[in-house]
């Protein structure tokens, strides 16, 4: 479920690829991502507004796998 | 933060500044042994932090222990404006010839301490300054560099006082000014300072204000002074909404969303930067608007920091719409607090765009701001809208005088 303002999508794969969940989860200044017990990708809903569109996790994972999308636009 | 009549005076005597020979009492046999202690006639004062004691009965003489002892059955039970006394003060009484005023303030005009020196004390120096300007100077000084002797010399010449007493004063509006900067003060204020029947000095009152930023930094002092982390000595006990938004504040520690102050306006303040916060509540009073409510944020809160704060403004009663402005922002990004608020509104059942009156905060991310303001249909402008012209807007849809 997205957020008011912001939404964000992240391809199959990547979300289950533990490495890289990892590194989107320490990525993310304002904790969007979590990790399942399994190491898969959990997106922390009630974080998303808090988004400060830093582009950080949109570096990793191949190109396109995280996508973040403004809502107001 | 307000100190007691006896902090203020311990602090004084810390510092050199003469004070009288007292103790607190509770109870009417402590009130008692004190007097017998100082062995002569004694006033008894209640302790507390607002003004009018005189006026309340909250002060009295006393000739004999036994007399202090009745006189604190008196004075105990007296709330002054509602407010309990903590303690009682037992002093001797003093034989006093003339009283004098010397007060160190500042001045948020010059942005510097001001010192305050009158010949004529024990009466509220604002009548002074009206009615008698040449008993009152005024004497600015640097935070920096110490006020000197001369400086505090001139300061009492120039009401008209020479020879002995300008000796014996000298030094005592000196100390006042170094107690000033050493703890951080917003006010030492001596009144009245009395000149006693042997040419001797002493302060028969003393009113210190600390500034609230600085109990990090005077930690110590407090400390030493009994004053516990948990009391804020404020004016009034605060609020159930003040308390709430403290907590909010504290509950997120990105950034500022606090100090909410409770007023019994229509137009909910969420407010701020460098500043601002004060600039825009008294524009808004100045545009005959009545303010809810008196905030600050800064330092880049985060979105449910100020969505938290939106809330509780808009779910006060009474309040008809709430205006969103700062000073131009660097450190604190438009299109966040624009999120916040938005989503605060929603939180409260409000449509963004009815219940902001206004919003104006210009700086970092504004296009992007502006962009979700937009969306909502929110009234917002930059930074070509002055700060007073964005109060006047809101006051005026809110149907004060305004714009």
């Amino acid at each position: 479920m997205p957020g008011t303002f912001i939404e964000v999508k992240v391809d199959a794969a990547t979300a289950a690829n533990p490495d890289l969940a990892r590194q989107l989860r320490e990525s993310c200044p304002v904790d969007i991502f979590a990790q399942r017990e399994d190491g898969q990708l959990r997106i922390v809903e009630e974080n998303l507004d808090e988004c400060v569109l830093c582009d950080l996790c949109k570096k990793i994972g191949p190109k396109g796998a995280v996508q973040v999308i403004k809502l107001y636009e | 933060m307000r100190f007691y009549e006896y902090e203020s005076k311990a602090l004084f005597a810390r510092h050199g500044l003469p004070t009288g020979a007292g103790s607190l009492a509770q109870t009417a046999e402590q009130a008692r042994a004190a007097a017998a202690q100082i062995g002569g006639p004694v006033v008894v004062k209640s302790q507390v932090l607002s003004g009018g004691r005189m006026k309340a009965g909250a002060v009295q003489f006393a000739d004999t222990p036994e007399a202090a002892a009745r006189q604190f059955e008196a004075v105990w039970p007296i709330r002054v404006n509602g407010e309990q006394p903590r303690a009682v003060l037992v002093e001797a009484k003093s034989a006093v010839a003339h009283e004098f005023f010397a007060s160190v303030t500042w001045d948020g005009r010059r942005k510097l301490p001001v010192l305050l020196f009158s010949d004529m004390g024990g009466i509220d120096i604002e009548e002074v300054a009206a009615q008698h300007p040449a008993h009152l100077s005024r004497t600015h000084f640097s935070t920096l560099l110490p006020l000197t002797e001369r400086s505090a010399k001139e300061a009492v010449a120039a009401v008209g006082i020479s020879g002995g007493d300008l000796n014996r004063l000298t030094p005592i509006v000196l100390r006042l000014a170094q107690l000033f900067l050493d703890c951080d003060l917003t006010l030492a204020e001596i009144n009245p300072l009395a000149k006693l029947a042997d040419g001797s000095f002493l302060a028969l009152d003393g009113h210190v204000e600390m500034e609230a930023e600085a109990r990090g930094a005077q930690q110590a002092l407090l400390a030493e002074l009994g004053i516990g982390e948990d009391e804020t000595r404020q004016a009034r006990p605060p609020t159930d909404f003040e308390r709430e938004g403290a907590r909010l504040n504290a509950a997120d520690h990105r950034g500022v969303a606090g100090n909410v102050v409770e007023f019994d306006g229509d137009l909910g303040l969420v407010i701020g930067a460098g500043g601002g916060s004060l600039t825009l509540f008294d524009a808004v009073r100045r545009h005959g608007g009545r303010p809810a409510n008196y905030c600050e944020i800064g330092g880049n809160p985060s979105v449910r920091k100020t969505r938290n704060l939106t809330r509780l403004i808009l779910g006060k009663p009474g309040v008809g719409k709430i205006a969103v402005m700062m000073n131009v922002v660097s450190n604190t990004r438009v299109d966040i607090v624009a999120r916040g608020v938005i989503l605060g509104c929603l939180d409260a059942g409000r449509d963004p765009a009815e219940a902001i009156a206004i919003f104006r905060i210009p700086g970092s991310w504004e296009e992007e701001g502006f962009r979700i303001l937009e969306k909502y249909g929110v009234e917002f402008c930059d930074r070509s809208v002055s700060m007073f012209e964005a109060a006047g807007r809101a006051v005026a849809k809110l149907g004060g005088a305004g714009a």
